[in-house]
């Protein structure tokens, strides 16, 4: 990743900044900088290539004025999905005393609460693995924490909101995914808080690519299996999502969105599919009893699909046919519930890889980004789209994977809290 | 996969009622003449297929030698009852329960013995191979399942009309036949069995398959029977048809609350299948599974099949396979979905004989040396079951067990000559024969299907009448009602059931029905009669026009047509005067002419189109005989070939009612020229040709005509199409577009019909049509 960073100037960066999180491409940062006004000043130094001297002198003059524009802490984004609700928070470390003194006793005690616990009542889960430490949001240093939660305790957050008089910080909550709209009312009603809704498309894309260019040190943001053909030797490697454009940007959340991104802001969506996440989820329910993501994730790790597949032996064989087995009573009553699991599992995932291989070759796309929480944990769904990607299109296309696979939504939407499009 | 195979030991346990008896009359007809069988057997039917060569008696017509019999015979020609030898496609389908059972019948009534082999196709032709061997004493030969699949698709495509359907749910005509297409190719096959294939066609011998998905008809089955604990698919269907998928799926609107304006996807919309089973600690009916289940596959096979035909640029894609075969629950989420995803750019093709597709592949794989596709097939109404409403409600166990077998049946008659368009025809591929479409019209249906009901007594009356020496006639006419009547029946419920329900099926239908029952030509007695009659008033009729002055002989020629055109006993309405007042004239046929302006009347146009020069040859499509064709359409042909224009009579290969045939047409047009110079040199110098149609109905398919007449009609550089009559210029071809001049006469003899068109009875359809893209594309060329 070193080689895709750079340093700044020491006096290009304001005080608040370290040089530890920089943009690892030399395309400009996104976030706070972008539409501020565009003055000219001297480079200030040489090291750095045209583009970036500009954009660092820009920084700097700018700097002032970002203060002056940034929106008061906290600083949430917020995706309310069909199942699950993703909330990226930015909890600032370079907290100088005069702020400590001036910061509110609601706003101290809502970090403390988010930052020191990893789980929140029942459900609510930080995903501490994802934390992104020392990073320099709208000239503020901080980590971001990625925090989920099934959408159906909303209720529950929306009650904490207002026991933790959340509405008297007077922040405006960004929010996006298609419960920014369901549920606006109840957060005027029952936490007295006005939603910012945003797009989720929109969100997502610029989530994807903020989140690809901060992330420089740790694991690779971006990261694809080498020979997934071959399980033996299939390997999870690091990638590179250089002039990233034109890409096929496959969300796969509850249901399915697939995109065609050819910038930042023009991007289409080409189509869409019902057979994701839920319907894995759903049907895994149904079929086994399990009541979790996980759960279900753990009982397919374990099962055999072949035993509820059925193998077509004709000419144009290879092909299964998902459940074929099934019509058959022994079968039936045989078949275990990690079976089950498993081919409820290989079915949707192969599914959507074969949806998406046709959308790639009728978009004339080579490039397919899977993003979405169905991929959480999930390496055999990865595995499976990486192969099918590679096996169907002889090598052409290319299956890439990012480590916040759910949470760009959430970061799009705090994105424009700080800067606001 | 044509068909879903249970390997399932259960399967078997459906072992077949012995109790049933085959209708032998009904079902494996003509087995003595029986060969080349083929069979495809699927996970739960059996198709079977096999050729025949069918005797039946045919009417054919001889000139009597005048110079010798003169004194003795009045009538011109004598008519004998031949039998002819024709081939016969039979392809029956019946569940797999019954095959031991239908093998046993065919063996006890096989005589053919050169068969050899039969050729198989169908993922249960293995499981069945040593019966089937042991049982008949044919090698089983295998072929492939898709190459039969494709093959049989080709076939039907090429050879039956309104083959393919497009289907609508909650719409007055939920089935709404295509017209057969000139190329075929290319096109796309999806065929949804235990999994999904889709296939590629660009030619007969050139396909590949594309694509395919493991979420097919055996997942709807399998994950079904394990929600639901139900194990039948059209049980599984019958419960999907009940449910509510809104509460299992979740929609845009349970994410939204409401629609996701910016993307335009509308509430309803599914976002998640399944997506409420994953949140939702309750629980679920089957019959709201079975439906979710439903709309998840046929939407997941529906945007898959659009993927596939946008990438390939095709836009003609047929679905097929057991998911489909008919049910209407599937053909209508299948449609939605292609709807959906296409926004209604590509249509989702059904095809009424979908289920016979790999038996009839098979049954062509193993004739390839008589090679069938060299000839034209139709399908013969008598003998084939029609498209059924497949009714989740009715289980087709339940049918067995209430002791009838319950089987479905295709015949195809080979006919004696290719078929082809019209090649003046405007455009081939949007050409409909048929005017009115008694599926989308009901109150047109219900009054024909009353109408031919009606009329019934009267056919039979006449069918009986024109076998006078055999006695057993009665009781075969007595058939032939029973069958027409229930062909009928079968139409007031099903109007679909032979693809569009028009005039022209009908008569055709009943065409069918007679033959099938030996009265090839019900009327040629009469037929006879009113030719030699017609005959003695020739000459008189010519020298009364020759009288004339030009411009007055122009008129009387019209009004001679229109006036022959009324006799007609094909129409009620004349049947009933006819029969009721023999002495009813051709001068009285003109009196009784509506007077002009006519209901349609582009007479003076046509006049002024006189005056000009000549057209170089005309075709006339003519239509009963007697009167009609000998004082009507003769002298208005003289007086074409007297201003130099040629003339084509193209007239029925075969009897249908009265109209004249080709055979009787030969007779009557040499008897003609002994009394007429100018038809007799125009016949010696060819300028007047006889051609037959190649149709043998009351009404005509432009895109269904004798290769030769097309052959013709380029050599001879046709200029003037005339198509004269009630069933070839109103019930068929009204609005037919030609690229040359075209004249339609006919005076409506259905007081009904008059009324539907604004006019009374006899009123005179006389139009007169100029292609306008003649001058158009003069016009537009620079």
């Amino acid at each position: 990743m070193a080689s895709n960073g750079h340093q700044r100037d020491d006096e290009s960066i304001d005080e608040d900044e370290t040089p530890t999180k920089q943009p690892r491409s030399d395309r400009e940062m996104p976030g706070c900088f972008r539409n501020e006004p565009d003055n000219e000043a001297a480079s200030p130094a040489g090291r750095a290539t045209s583009q970036r001297q500009t954009s660092n002198s820009t920084a700097r003059l700018r700097s002032d004025s970002v203060k002056k524009t940034r929106p008061p802490f906290p600083w949430f984004g917020m995706d309310i999905g069909g199942t699950l609700v993703k909330l990226v928070y930015f909890e600032p470390k370079d907290i100088t005393a005069e702020e400590e003194q001036e910061e509110v006793e609601n706003l101290k005690s809502i970090r403390r609460y988010l930052t020191s616990n990893i789980a929140y009542g029942k459900t609510g889960i930080r995903d501490v693995h994802l934390e992104l430490q020392d990073l320099t949001l709208c000239g503020r240093k901080g980590n971001l924490h990625f925090i989920r939660f099934p959408t159906h305790d909303l209720p529950a957050f929306l009650q904490m909101a207002r026991s933790k008089h959340f509405s008297s910080l007077h922040t405006t909550l960004c929010a996006t995914g298609g419960g920014a709209y369901k549920f606006e009312a109840d957060f005027r009603t029952m936490a007295d808080l006005q939603l910012h809704k945003l797009d989720e498309l929109d969100c997502l894309i610029r989530g994807v690519l903020y989140i690809d260019s901060v992330v420089s040190s740790g694991p690779s943001e971006c990261y694809y299996f080498e020979n997934p053909t071959d399980p033996e030797r299939c390997i999870q490697k690091p990638y590179t999502l250089e002039n990233p454009y034109p890409l096929l940007l496959v969300n796969i959340g509850s249901g399915v969105s697939i995109l065609a991104v050819y910038s930042e802001t023009n991007y289409k969506r080409v189509t869409g599919t019902s057979l994701g996440g839920g319907t894995f989820l759903g049907l895994c329910c149904l079929l086994t009893g399990c009541s979790s993501f996980e759960e279900a994730l753990e009982m397919a790790s374990e099962g055999e699909s072949t035993k509820v597949d059925k193998l077509v032996r004709d000419i144009y064989g290879g092909d299964y046919e998902s459940f074929g087995n099934m019509v058959s009573k022994e079968k039936r009553e045989t078949v275990s519930k990690e079976d089950l699991a498993r081919a409820t599992l290989v079915s949707i995932t192969n599914n959507i890889g074969s949806i998406t291989r046709m959308c790639a070759l009728n978009e004339n796309i080579e490039r397919v980004v899977f993003v979405g929480n169905f991929l959480r944990v999930n390496t055999l769904s990865m595995k499976l789209l990486a192969y099918a990607m590679d096996y169907w299109s002889k090598g052409q296309l290319k299956a890439l994977f990012l480590q916040h696979e759910g949470y760009f939504g959430a970061v799009g939407a705090l994105l424009e809290l700080l800067h606001p499009s | 996969m044509a068909e879903f195979v249970r390997v399932d030991s259960s399967t078997s346990s459906h072992t077949m009622d012995k109790s049933i008896t085959l209708p032998p009359d009904e079902i494996f007809r003509n087995l003595e003449n029986a060969k080349r069988f083929a069979i495809d057997i699927g996970g739960s039917l059996t198709k079977l297929a096999y050729y025949s060569t069918v005797q039946h008696k045919v009417a054919k017509v001889r000139s009597f030698d005048h110079t010798s019999k003169e004194a003795t015979n009045d009538n011109l020609y004598e008519i004998s009852v031949q039998e002819e030898v024709t081939a016969r496609l039979h392809f029956i389908k019946f569940e797999n329960a019954y095959i031991e059972t239908c093998l046993d019948f065919i063996k006890d009534h096989l005589v053919n013995t050169d068969t050899k082999v039969i050729k198989a196709t169908g993922g249960g032709a293995h499981k069945f191979k040593e019966l089937i061997e042991r049982k008949l004493g044919l090698k089983v030969d295998k072929e492939d399942e898709m190459t039969c699949l494709i093959k049989g698709c080709n076939f039907v495509l090429r050879n039956i009309p309104h083959e393919a359907f497009v289907f609508a749910k909650h719409t007055e005509s939920e089935y709404r036949f295509q017209t057969t297409q000139p190329d075929i190719f290319p096109y796309l096959l999806v065929n949804i069995g235990s999994g999904v294939s889709i296939v590629k066609v660009e030619s007969e011998d050139k396909f590949e398959r594309i694509g395919g998905s493991s979420i097919g008809g055996g997942t709807f089955w399998g994950l079904g029977a394990l929600l639901t604990k139900t194990k039948r698919f059209d049980e599984l269907l019958q419960l999907a048809s009940k449910g509510q998928h809104t509460s299992v799926d979740m929609l845009v609107k349970d994410i939204y609350g409401g629609s996701y304006g910016s993307l335009g996807l509308t509430g309803d919309l599914i976002a998640s299948s399944f997506g409420k089973s994953a949140t939702a600690d309750k629980e679920f009916s089957k019959e709201d599974m079975a439906k979710s289940l439903l709309h998840m596959i046929s939407n997941d096979i529906g945007q898959l099949a659009c993927l596939y035909a946008k990438m390939h640029n095709l836009s003609r894609v047929y679905f097929g396979g057991f998911f489909i075969r008919g049910h209407p629950v599937t053909m209508h989420t299948i449609t939605y979905s292609i709807n959906f995803f296409t926004k209604g750019e590509v249509q989702a093709l059904f095809l009424r004989h979908e289920g016979y597709l790999g038996a009839i592949g098979a049954f062509l794989k193993g004739a390839e040396e008589d090679n069938p596709n060299q000839y034209s097939w139709g399908e013969n109404y008598a003998g084939s079951s029609g498209l059924m409403s497949v009714s989740p409600d009715m289980n087709p166990m339940q049918r067995a067990r209430s002791g009838t077998f319950p089987f479905d049946m295709l015949e195809m008659d080979r006919l004696e000559r290719k078929l082809v368009n019209l090649p003046l025809l405007q455009d081939a591929s949007s050409y409909i024969p048929d005017t009115v479409d008694l599926i989308e019209d009901a109150p047109a249906r219900e009054y024909w299907l009353f109408c031919f009901e009606e009329a019934l007594d009267g056919v039979v009356k006449r069918a009986v009448a024109s076998q006078p020496d055999m006695p057993e006639a009665a009781e075969r006419a007595e058939k032939f009602r029973q069958k027409y009547r229930h062909k009928l029946q079968t139409l007031r419920h099903q109007p679909f059931a032979y693809g569009s329900l028009t005039v022209r099926s009908l008569l055709d239908t009943r065409e069918h029905c007679l033959n099938e029952f030996n009265f090839p030509d019900p009327y040629c007695k009469i037929k006879q009669q009113e030719n030699d009659m017609a005959l003695k008033y020739y000459q008189k009729a010519v020298k009364a026009l020759d009288g004339l002055s030009w411009e007055q002989r122009q008129f009387a020629l019209v009004r001679g047509v229109l006036a022959g055109n009324v006799f007609d006993w094909g129409a009620k309405a004349v049947s009933d005067v006819l029969e009721s007042d023999p002495e009813f004239g051709f001068e009285q046929a003109k009196r009784q002419l509506e007077e002009r302006p006519w209901l349609v009347d582009s007479y003076d146009q046509w006049f002024e189109r006189l005056k000009g020069p000549p057209h170089k040859c005309a075709l006339f499509f003519v239509d009963n005989s007697g009167v009609d064709i000998i004082l009507g359409v003769m002298p208005f042909v003289r007086e074409l070939l007297s201003r130099g224009t040629e003339v084509v009579l193209a007239s029925n290969s075969s009897p249908a009612l009265n109209d004249v045939t080709n055979g009787e047409l030969q007779i009557l047009t040499e008897s003609i020229a002994a009394m007429d110079p100018v038809i007799q040199s125009s016949l010696e110098e060819d300028r007047l040709i006889l051609v037959q149609s190649g149709s043998s109905s009351p009404c005509l398919d432009l895109s269904r005509l004798d290769k030769v007449l097309a052959m013709v009609v380029r050599e001879r550089n046709i200029d003037l199409v005339i198509i004269e009559g009630m069933g070839r210029a109103i019930h068929t071809n009204y609005y037919a577009m030609l690229s040359c001049e075209s004249l339609k006469m006919a005076v409506i003899k259905n007081s009904w019909l008059a009324d539907r068109l604004g006019g009374k009875l006899f009123s005179v359809v006389f139009k007169y049509e100029v292609p306008i893209t003649d001058h158009l594309s003069a016009a537009l060329t620079p």
